[in-house]
């Protein structure tokens, strides 16, 4: 399942609710990403997401995700709007047979997120703001899967 | 008329979301829009800008009906 909220979330509820009932599932991995303060550069980090198009885009590599590691499930939830320092902002959980798999999906899947993920994201801090492109190891973590 | 919504930098820069506006093809839209507000329409002309209509991203021109959505979506930032 993909999701985008405007809502703080609760990552490990989150775990307990991917984990339960599955009795094929060996492993689930699972990734919390936070927002950082950047020695206080970041007051505040505003992530715009277009709403249909960016479940879609990001479905279209879960898809891949699913296949190519042969998982059983997985989760994606993305916050959106205003986000402060120390909250989550991206969930992904990955449920694989066994442990390698639900790893290495999740790692493709926060690789894909950091770099090419339909968001566009500004920082809010005491010298004003700014939009954020994707770092040059962002670019360069994604290719480790081409 | 075609909705045109602007995201990121695009928006800030226009200092509006969304709009409606007559014109048969993204083409004719973006001609529009520049006569308008020759900064937006250079930056909608901008490296990795891309239009998405009906939530699909298109090349090139495309023919617009009524109701269509026509985003222009400046480079993703990833989340």
């Amino acid at each position: 399942m993909i999701r985008l909220t405007d809502q703080p979330f609760e990552p490990g509820a989150l775990l307990s609710e991917f984990a339960r009932g599955r009795e094929e599932t060996g492993a689930v991995a699972t990734f919390t990403g936070l927002a950082r303060a950047e020695q206080g550069a970041t007051a505040i980090l505003e992530l715009e997401a277009y709403p249909g198009f960016t479940e879609s885009e990001i479905g279209k590599i879960a898809d891949q995700a699913r296949e190519r590691f042969g998982l059983h499930d997985l989760l994606i939830l993305h916050r959106v709007g205003k986000i402060g320092p120390g909250e989550p902002i991206v969930f992904v959980a990955t449920a694989a047979g066994h442990r390698r798999a639900a790893f290495e999906a999740c790692d493709f899947l926060m690789d894909y997120l950091k770099s090419r993920a339909p968001f566009w994201k500004k920082e809010h801090g005491p010298g004003g703001q700014r939009w954020i492109e994707p770092t040059a190891q962002d670019h360069i973590d994604r290719e480790r899967w081409d | 008329m075609a909705r045109v919504l602007l995201f990121g930098s695009l928006r800030d820069l226009a200092g509006w979301r969304e709009r409606d506006v007559e014109a048969a093809s993204v083409s004719v839209l973006r001609a529009q829009l520049a006569g308008e507000d020759e900064a937006l329409g250079a930056a909608l002309e901008g490296p990795g800008v891309q239009v998405a209509v009906d939530q699909a991203l298109v090349r090139g021109d495309l023919a617009l009906s009524a109701g269509s959505e026509v985003a222009f979506l400046p480079p993703m930032s990833g989340g």
